[in-house]
């Protein structure tokens, strides 16, 4: 379903991609090409040349990009630029969409993702998501965190499974508040901590790299702020690629900033850089504001 | 009058009633200066004068066609002096008045018979002429009134509205007509029946076998209404039948819903969706010619002893016809489970069966259950497979080669024929008909309502 | 929060409890693929087994057997001298048919021989000669020769010759079956195309039994079905979907609506029976009272099919119109009315396909009987189709079994048209918002 090509020289040295395409959207017509550092040594994934396609329609041209250890990386852009579509191909739960093709070389700790050998089930362990709307199972609190190990067959005895599920709603913050009530559903949550008990939920099963897909735009400003606190405390254990529309969120968040547009990824640089001192023009537009 | 000479004559004068008011304001917007003086379009006063002038005539007429064979059998019958007792025997006796009034009667009669056919043609003509007489005067009255009330500031849209609108009304009505009257064709029989059966025997007698006898002497005449073997036939038949399309069903909705392509889904729902198509009589031709034998033949080819009219072939076969009435109702609900749950499971590594199985399905039970129980309903009111590959013995059994009867089978055994409407036998099947109703209802009302709290949780 | 790190479990012990559950939890869901699978292919065979088996049992019915015969219209053993309609009525064509046979095979004499001579063609066949004569009077007197229809047992026992060599015998013996061989070696018996399967009504003999009666029978009571459930369910639809206030009473309608939807449809023929026929006394086994019983029954599908449809309507179309003045009923039977159109039909199309399948309530009124004559109007005595097969597979008759497979191919013939057409209407005439 997708050709992996070798890429010898972007495995052995960073080295600037040959991402050239061209632009034929909208008034502007030039040669783009990935600027800033989309490398780094430690990588902990490595994209290469990845192309995804919905059916005829190229949603993602071309993005070689890395995500190194313990790092925050975030994913900004314009609606419709295919920073979500790429977040998703990292745990292949691209997949899951009929007529989803997706090219190129990913892989993680030097593993590859995709392939006919790879099971995506242990993968998907190793890599987690949280999604855009908090998605709590209609089961009880308990149940919602204790659903990963439990289908994974982590934990060998009950009391392993009460202390994984404990551990995991303290690391997301939660568990001073639901304490008490373990047992009542967690749709009855609010929507702040449903988002917090789905990152639980996703770190119960110990995940290597947590994947974030706009993880607090259905959320209000005081429980984006602890979801932001949250991230922050998580980097110490994970890799975390976070997909947001904010980019105030991005600079809080993020050491590393990618910049997507219509399926090109303009610009990578630490986040400060980018914030300050973007190098491409259409970062630049974006960050100013002129469109978005 | 004949009926339908009077009908068609009514509806001439509506016609008529339509094409004066009609043409009344045509003339009264030339002398007045236009349509625009008129407080509605011509055709609305075309229409008002014809539903003044139709509409009650109508009404009349439906309900005298409605009521009058009755006013007049209770006057023939008031007339006659010794009547038999029995209501059968009343029958018997009206039948013999009509056939002589209408010139059918071969060989004597004796005069009392004679005296009320005479006075029965007489009331009979009396009544058509004067329903004929009644309704035209009411029809030309009405009509010529509202012709002659006419005026240009008459808001004739409005009132033509409102009738209609009543009409609608009426229309919408119909369900709860329906519910009521079926309510009370089975209840007044029904009580009939449990005066002359006490109602703790019809619910726990464990003996079935409502053949009266003819005389009063004969063995057995007194006739057995325990109706327990029925229940359990009806319950065992709907088991194995939703044995089979519950797993078949929801495991094929899964499939569709879960698993297949595009491709695989547009050729295979419709198909299935045949089945749902068939009528339940071939089903039962299918169930009592192929699956019985089929059923008794490798029964015997076991070493085991099946009837040829067995519960297990009427309950497959029945299990085949629910099977799309399960798998479209779960397909319905499967979708209805927001996507954002399977990309939860998913995402944290669920393998699709354990999505399905630990998240999908959990959080789709209410709607599964409803569905369910809507095909229990229809499992248990199901009637021409049975009636064809289940048998009559009623038997109290829980071997499923064994033939069983059903509440919808005796219903349709007890009814099917010449029958007198008030022995016990006939009534057995009302008092039936209202445990089938009222199971199914309340099946349906939980199911509906499970159902619908289902739906909204969701949307 | 402390410990923030410290989990009994390392990330390498939890990878690898994964890895040892990996194997079983794919088999599973191999499995649990292949159940889905196995339902689906449960579903299609059974639609396949049960095609195949009605067409396998019915398509010999379109055939009939039979023997052609030279016959002499003897004035003398007709016993009349001209043709007139008195005289045909007491014309003694069975005499006729049978001095045809005795010549066709002298070696038959004794008593029980001849009735098993005579017992080869059917006992409708004198009624072909009669309508032969009264169509040609010129042939009294004359010999013609004419193909006769063979008596099912005849029929039965020529059909299962292709099955085996030793064919169906049943009550057929031995030398009976030898002059059924020698007619078929010289071409004296055909299998000829059954019309009269479609031309006449029910009849206690297979070779003479057709389903015209009962398909006419099928058409007036959807007629009446039809001219009753269409306009009152999209009456009340209109009046639920575009005037009724949300209150209790509305929510009562609907609840009614989707009870009734699901109630037993041999309850509809117990209420058609008390209140139609008891109580209204209303004329039995007439279309008429099957087509009300079968209004109330479909009425519930009508009206939940019509909403969906007016539903569909969007609210702008409304406001359009109400925007330019027009009264509410204007704007439903203007606007919204021509535009639900379709989607009403074919509900009404699926609720009839519905109506003419059904087959327990009309059992309750009466339909059942035995009625040869096919009916001209709505108040006759008549059967339906579905009623018609299920009388028939009652029948003990061999020759029964194909003709009820047969009408059962006629009735799922004409279901198939309704619902094709159905789905035509639906993409053809249907809008999308």
């Amino acid at each position: 379903m997708n050709t992996m090509t070798l890429d010898a020289a972007g495995q052995a040295e960073p080295v600037q991609p040959k991402a050239v395409e061209q632009d034929t959207v909208g008034t502007q017509t030039k040669v783009r090409e990935t600027v800033g550092k989309p490398f780094c040594d430690s990588a902990k994934l490595r994209m290469r040349n990845v192309n995804v396609f919905y059916g005829e329609a190229q949603a993602i041209h071309d993005v070689s990009l890395d995500i190194g250890r313990n790092e925050v990386v975030a994913m900004i852009g314009p609606s419709g630029c295919g920073k979500s579509t790429f977040l998703r191909c990292l745990n292949r739960m691209n997949d899951t969409i009929e007529g989803c093709r997706v090219e190129g070389e990913l892989s993680l700790d030097d593993e590859p993702i995709y392939g006919a050998k790879v099971d995506v089930v242990p993968l998907r362990a190793r890599v987690g998501m949280v999604f855009q709307k908090p998605n709590p199972f209609p089961k009880s609190i308990y149940d919602n965190v204790a659903y990963g190990p439990k289908i994974h067959g982590i934990a060998s005895r009950r009391a392993e499974l009460d202390e994984i599920v404990e551990n995991s709603l303290r690391r997301a913050g939660l568990w001073n508040e639901v304490k008490d009530r373990l047992d009542k559903p967690g749709t009855g949550l609010s929507g702040g901590q449903q988002q917090r008990l789905c990152i639980a939920r996703a770190i119960a099963v110990s995940p290597e790299v947590i994947l974030m897909d706009e993880p607090c735009s259905a959320l209000d400003p005081i429980a984006t702020a602890r979801i932001e606190e949250l991230i922050d405390e998580l980097r110490e254990n994970y890799t975390i690629a976070i997909v947001t529309h904010s980019m105030q969120q991005a600079a809080r968040v993020s050491q590393r900033t990618a910049y997507f547009h219509l399926g090109h990824l303009v610009e990578v640089n630490d986040t400060e850089t980018v914030f300050t001192n973007p190098q491409h023009e259409l970062t630049e537009a974006y960050i100013t504001g002129r469109f978005g | 009058m004949q009926t339908p000479t009077l009908f068609a004559l009514l509806l001439l004068l509506i016609l008529v009633a339509y094409g004066t008011g009609f043409s009344r304001a045509v003339a009264a917007a030339r002398t007045s200066g236009g349509l625009r003086k008129l407080a509605s379009l011509p055709s609305y006063y075309g229409l008002h004068t014809a539903l003044w002038c139709g509409l009650p005539a109508l009404l009349l007429l439906g309900t005298w066609l409605a009521f009058d064979d009755a006013i007049i059998r209770a006057l023939v019958m008031n007339g006659i002096a010794d009547k038999p007792d029995t209501i059968a025997g009343q029958n018997l006796l009206y039948a013999q008045v009509q056939n002589l009034a209408a010139g059918h009667l071969f060989g004597e009669a004796s005069p009392q018979v004679q005296a009320a056919a005479a006075r029965f043609t007489e009331l009979r003509n009396g009544s058509r002429n004067l329903q004929a007489a009644l309704s035209l005067i009411l029809a030309i009255g009405l009509g010529a009134f509202t012709v002659l009330r006419f005026s240009p500031q008459l808001r004739a849209r409005e009132k033509v509205e409102k009738v209609l609108r009543g009409v609608l009304i009426a229309c919408a009505c119909a369900a709860i007509f329906t519910t009521v009257g079926i309510l009370l064709s089975v209840l007044f029989e029904s009580l009939r029946f449990f005066q002359a059966v006490p109602i703790t025997e019809f619910l726990f007698g464990l003996h079935w076998s409502p053949q009266m006898a003819l005389r009063a002497d004969q063995v057995g005449s007194s006739g057995a209404f325990g109706a327990v073997p029925l229940f359990t036939g009806t319950l065992m038949v709907s088991a194995i039948a939703m044995f089979v399309a519950v797993p078949v069903g929801l495991m094929s909705a899964i499939y569709l819903a879960e698993y297949a392509s595009k491709r695989v889904r547009t050729f295979a729902k419709p198909v299935i969706e045949i089945l749902a198509g068939v009528p339940t009589v071939v089903y039962g031709f299918f169930a009592a010619l192929t699956v019985a034998p089929f059923i008794r033949d490798l029964a015997t080819s076991m070493g085991l002893q099946a009837s040829s009219e067995s519960a297990l072939a009427a309950g497959l076969v029945m299990g085949i016809m629910i099977i799309p009435f399960v798998s479209s109702l779960s397909d319905d609900v499967i979708n209805a489970v927001p996507q954002s749950l399977r990309d939860g499971a998913l995402g944290l590594g669920s393998t699709k069966s354990e999505t399905v199985r630990k998240v999908v399905i959990p959080a789709a039970l209410p709607g599964i259950v409803g569905g369910v129980l809507l095909a229990v309903s229809r499992a248990i009111g199901e009637t021409m497979i049975v009636v064809m590959a289940a048998g009559l013995a009623a038997n109290l059994t829980t071997n499923p080669l064994e033939s069983v009867t059903t509440v919808t089978v005796q219903i349709v055994t007890l009814l099917v024929g010449d029958q007198e409407f008030d022995s016990p036998k006939t009534l057995a099947a009302f008092a039936l008909g209202l445990m089938l109703f009222l199971s199914t209802l309340v099946l349906n009302f939980i199911a509906l309502h499970v159902v619908k709290k289902y739906r909204e949780q969701y949307d | 929060m402390t410990d923030l790190s410290q989990t009994k479990l390392t990330q390498q012990q939890v990878r690898e409890r994964i890895e040892q559950r990996l194997a079983s939890r794919h088999r599973k869901e191999k499995i649990f693929r292949g159940l889905g699978i196995a339902s689906i292919a449960f579903g299609m065979l059974a639609v396949l087994v049960l095609f195949t088996d009605i067409i396998s049992k019915g398509s010999g019915a379109f055939v009939q057997s039979a023997i052609e015969l030279r016959v002499h219209y003897d004035e003398q053993v007709l016993g009349i001298d001209k043709v007139d309609d008195e005289s045909l009525a007491w014309a003694n064509f069975t005499g006729v048919i049978r001095e045809a046979l005795r010549e066709r095979f002298p070696e038959a004499s004794s008593r029980s021989e001849k009735r098993e001579l005579y017992s080869l063609v059917s006992t409708g066949a004198p009624f072909t000669l009669r309508d032969r004569l009264e169509a040609n009077p010129e042939l009294l007197g004359q010999t013609e020769t004419v193909w006769l229809t063979a008596d099912d047992d005849v029929d039965t026992f020529v059909k299962s010759l292709s099955d085996s060599a030793e064919g169906f015998r049943g009550r057929t013996s031995d030398q009976k079956a030898g002059w059924i061989e020698q007619l078929m070696a010289s071409g004296e018996l055909k299998k000829r195309f059954n019309t009269t399967f479609f031309t006449n009504g029910d009849s206690r003999e297979p070779e003479q039994a057709g389903i015209r009666a009962a398909l006419m029978g099928s058409l007036f009571t959807l007629l009446v079905t039809l001219a009753l459930s269409f306009p009152i369910g999209v009456a009340a639809a209109i009046y639920l979907e575009e005037y009724a206030p949300k209150n209790r009473w509305t929510d009562l309608i609907e609840v009614n609506i989707n009870n009734l939807a699901a109630v037993p449809s041999i309850v509809f023929g117990l209420l058609g029976l008390a209140i139609f026929i008891n109580f209204f006394e209303l004329p039995r086994s007439a279309p008429l009272v099957g087509g009300l019983v079968l209004t109330l029954m479909t009425l519930p599908t009508i009206i939940i099919s019509s909403r969906a449809a007016l539903k569909a309507v969007p609210p702008s179309i409304r406001e359009a119109a109400m925007g330019m003045g027009a009264s509410r009923m204007q704007v439903v039977f203007h606007h919204v009315l021509p535009l639900a159109m379709p989607g009403m039909l074919t509900g009404a199309i699926i609720g009839m396909a519905q109506a003419l399948g059904e087959t327990a309530p009309l059992l309750m009124i009466g339909m059942v009987a035995f009625i040869v004559d096919v009916p001209g109007g709505i108040t006759d005595p008549s059967t339906v189709l579905p009623v018609q097969i299920f009388l028939w597979a009652d029948s003990p008759e061999r020759a029964f079994v194909e003709r009820t497979s047969a009408a059962i191919m006629v009735l799922l013939s004409v279901l198939i048209l309704m619902n094709a057409s159905a789905v035509l209407l639906r993409k053809k005439l249907e809008r999308r918002w």
